[in-house]
């Protein structure tokens, strides 16, 4: 799109379930020159850290919300201006959207006020299908086949409707139409954002729902993410110790804010830190967890993994990790027990003939995790292993992932061996069946066979293995069977097959 | 003045300005014509400038093309639009090709008077401009009022290309209006905006810019706005403005006399739909007559011939999508 005319940045909308985002820092400050897709911004939401690339090319007219704010999906952030043209800040004045900076409770309540009695829906299917210029909160999804639209039914978008919703950012559905069996004809859609439906409309938004970074969350914020979709991968699980004391959801805290004791500091949750809170106690409210852990011989797969490595790093960059041989040989088991790899919806049993494998990767500072997904893992041998578990966690920590890297996994591998821990009880990441922990790998006393068939005692790397899975779908003694045949797998590993 | 008049003014202003203009056709001398535009014209302009031709539509626009390639500025006049088709070859295989053929311009002007609406029945009645829109090199005009007739008149009189100037029969008395005494041009590809309008607009020319308007006064009651754009010329016609109207009203209504299939309403909605797609909010209605010959009986003209009733109906269907 050539850049005639003043460009609005918005939330962009990172992934199905994500409904707001907080801007992490600004790489751009008003009255810089931007190009089209170069990075203006960096965002954080529960999913992914990313930034937003410039949709155009010109000038940083106006920054609308600043660093630290969590906003709605479609809130406009900026306003970028065509290059030369001094463009009139005619759309971007009656949005004046910086939300009044101290927002306590009430002051946000306050701007809130054309639907304040709607103060505790949560956005996406509200939608009255009455007075026009009521702006209701626009749901996250773009207009297409949402049906949020009074009664449901789907009407025709015209040609001209959905050129003038996308040039001003108006969500079709929550313009009432006049037009026959209440199609929004181009005159509703002009009135809509004549009465300033289009630039208000995040605006309320805005401030009803982040509470600002200095509050901890009122009730309606973590409404929002949670009621969506609970058959959704999310994110998923920090090593387990860690995750298993999780803080009461935000969504209970009182909306009332404490003052911190002597001694104490408030320090502010990140929308990625709301958004584990809130998967972590989830999945403990949802799966009946249960682990069980093997120990098992890494002898053969540390001589392996030797030779190989140096083979890798020459030949391919590549590091043979232990986790690339875990993973490896769980992909193969996982063949072999389908429920593993599944999951409960409803009260159907859904089993795959691919798995997706999600690692937790964690994300420098100790300040969250992520969970990228390599799909299709099936597919891969121990090079092609390695090298994706690689470049996602780079990724990862380079906040380079998009939303689908996060999403659809079905099962996952935790590492949190590293630091020395030898056992874990990890949470799982919904909706999937189990989740893998893989701990440290350390030289014990292990009781052998000899030559002749008599107990020794050698010096062999030992590592643990956690399976915890969801009783509810997977039994004990399934569980068993596939730590033993994943133990079998590594401890006799077979060069030929990988 | 009436339409008739403003024809007839144009003609003879052209005649005594212009000695290359000469009137041929059936009828028109001694008895001024048909319809009688050229009254009194073969007494001005004595039988060598107002010819009276025999009975054959092939011989005058023959004649007219020869003449015209030797320099003269020749009118033609089809005493009915419907007899043109016997002067098809001439027009279409000569004079409209005759410029890329051998490089020579052919400046004539026929004119044909069109429409029905008297009873006039299937051979006296006929809209045939779209067959010649799709001739490359021929000029459609269709004047809707008599300003523009008499200016239409002019620039095809003075147009290096064979021009079909369409003068509608059903306007000749009807319509009067004043028209300015001093000789004028009215350029060729320019739409008229014949009522400015918000909700709904109506691309027409010829009779049914005035049916257009009728409807339109109508449906003021109703509060839908109409804007009438009076294409003037099909070819060329002024795509800009209807776009333009297109992106205003974002509903579109085309409308004419003509029958339906292949009718230059077509055209000019392939044109709305490739140029302006994203500026439509209705699906774009034409309302022309149906695919048959024109009736003799009055009853069954009238439910032929695009009615007001018709077209109010057809604006209130889109304006209401």
């Amino acid at each position: 799109m050539a850049t005639t005319s003043a460009i609005d940045v918005v939330m962009p909308q990172m992934g199905v379930s994500v409904s707001e985002g907080t801007i992490t820092k600004w790489l751009k400050q008003e009255g810089e020159p931007i190009e089209a897709d170069e990075s203006l911004l960096e965002i954080s939401t529960d999913k992914v850290d990313t930034e937003v690339p410039s949709p155009g090319s010109g000038i940083v007219q106006q920054i609308l919300v600043q660093e630290g704010e969590t906003v709605e999906v479609g809130t406009k952030l900026a306003v970028i201006a065509p290059a030369g043209a001094e463009a009139p800040a005619a759309e971007a004045a009656p949005a004046a959207q910086e939300p009044p900076a101290p927002a306590t409770q009430e002051a946000a309540a306050e701007a809130e006020a054309p639907s304040s009695s709607e103060g505790e829906t949560p956005v996406p299917e509200a939608a009255p299908p009455e007075a026009a210029p009521a702006p209701a909160p626009p749901a996250p999804a773009p207009v297409a086949a949402d049906d949020s639209n009074g009664g449901g039914e789907k009407t025709f978008i015209s040609p001209v409707v959905a050129r003038i919703a996308s040039e001003h950012g108006v969500d079709v559905n929550q313009v009432s139409g006049t037009g026959r069996g209440g199609r929004v004809t181009k005159k509703d859609i002009l009135g809509f954002v004549e009465s300033g439906g289009a630039a208000e409309q995040p605006e309320p938004q805005e401030q009803a729902a982040p509470a600002a970074p200095e509050t901890p969350a009122p009730p309606e914020t973590p409404a929002a993410p949670a009621a969506p979709a609970p058959a959704e991968p999310e994110p998923a699980p920090a090593p387990a110790a860690p995750a298993a004391p999780a803080p009461p959801a935000p969504a209970s805290t009182a909306p009332a804010q404490p003052e911190a004791e002597p001694g104490e500091s408030y320090e502010p949750m990140t929308a990625m830190r709301r958004g584990i809170a809130e998967h972590m106690r989830r999945s403990l409210d949802t799966s009946a967890h249960v682990t069980s852990a093997i120990e098992v011989d890494m002898s053969r797969v540390v001589a392996i993994r030797k030779k190989l490595k140096a083979e890798y790093q020459k030949s391919y960059g590549v590091n043979p990790t232990y986790l690339a041989f875990v993973a490896r040989a769980t992909v193969d088991t996982l063949r072999d027990y389908p429920w593993i790899n599944g999951e409960l919806r409803g009260d159907q049993i859904v089993t795959r003939n691919y798995v997706n494998l999600g690692f937790a990767v964690e994300l420098a500072d100790g300040k969250g995790l992520i969970v990228p997904v390599v799909r299709h893992t099936e597919g891969l041998n121990l090079l092609g292993m390695a090298r994706a578990i690689s470049e996602i966690a780079q990724r990862a920590r380079d906040k380079k992932l998009l939303p689908d890297d996060v999403q659809g996994g079905t099962f996952t591998i935790t590492n949190p061996g590293g630091y020395g821990t030898f056992h874990g009880t990890p949470v799982i990441s919904q909706p999937q069946a189990a989740i893998l922990g893989t701990y440290a790998v350390v030289k014990r006393p292990w009781v052998i066979q000899d030559d002749r068939g008599e107990d020794v005692i050698a010096i062999r790397p030992i590592m643990n293995l956690t399976l915890t899975y969801d009783h509810r779908l997977v039994d004990g003694a399934l569980a068993g069977r596939f730590l033993r045949d994943l133990r079998e797998k590594l401890e006799s590993w077979d060069e030929t097959k990988y | 003045m009436t339409y008739l008049q403003a024809i007839s003014d144009g003609l003879r202003q052209e005649m005594r300005r212009d000695k290359r203009v000469f009137v041929i056709g059936e009828d028109v001398g001694v008895y001024g014509g048909a319809f009688k535009v050229t009254l009194g014209f073969q007494e001005e302009f004595g039988p060598w400038r107002v010819i009276d031709a025999p009975l054959s539509e092939t011989a005058i626009v023959g004649g007219c093309t020869g003449a015209a390639i030797m320099g003269m500025r020749p009118v033609a006049e089809m005493q009915f639009a419907d007899f043109i088709s016997c002067a098809w070859d001439h027009l279409v295989t000569v004079a409209a090709k005759q410029r890329w053929r051998a490089g020579t311009p052919v400046p004539i002007t026929v004119r044909l008077p069109s429409g029905g609406g008297f009873s006039g029945g299937p051979f006296h009645s006929q809209n045939p401009e779209s067959s010649f829109a799709h001739i490359p090199g021929l000029k459609v005009i269709c004047p809707a009022t008599p300003e523009d007739a008499k200016g239409l008149l002019a620039t095809a009189i003075q147009d290096p290309n064979p021009c079909l100037y369409f003068e509608h029969k059903h306007l000749y008395r009807r319509l009067k209006a004043e028209v300015p005494e001093e000789r004028y041009e009215t350029p060729f590809g320019k739409a008229r905006v014949h009522r400015e309008g918000e909700d709904v607009s109506v691309i027409t020319w010829g009779a049914m810019v005035h049916t257009a308007d009728e409807a339109a006064q109508q449906l003021e009651g109703d509060d839908i706005s109409v804007e009438i754009v009076d294409l003037r010329t099909l070819i060329p016609w002024d795509k800009q403005a209807v776009l333009a109207s297109v992106s205003k009203t974002s509903k579109v209504v085309v409308l004419h006399e003509d029958t339906l299939t292949g009718g230059f309403g077509g055209e000019i909605a392939a044109t709305i739909a490739e140029e302006a797609f994203e500026e439509l909010d209705a699906p774009l209605k034409r309302i022309a007559a149906p695919d048959t010959p024109v009736p003799f009986s009055p009853v069954l003209e009238k439910a032929y011939i695009p009615q007001v009733e018709e077209v109010v109906a057809g604006i209130k269907e889109v304006a209401e999508y």
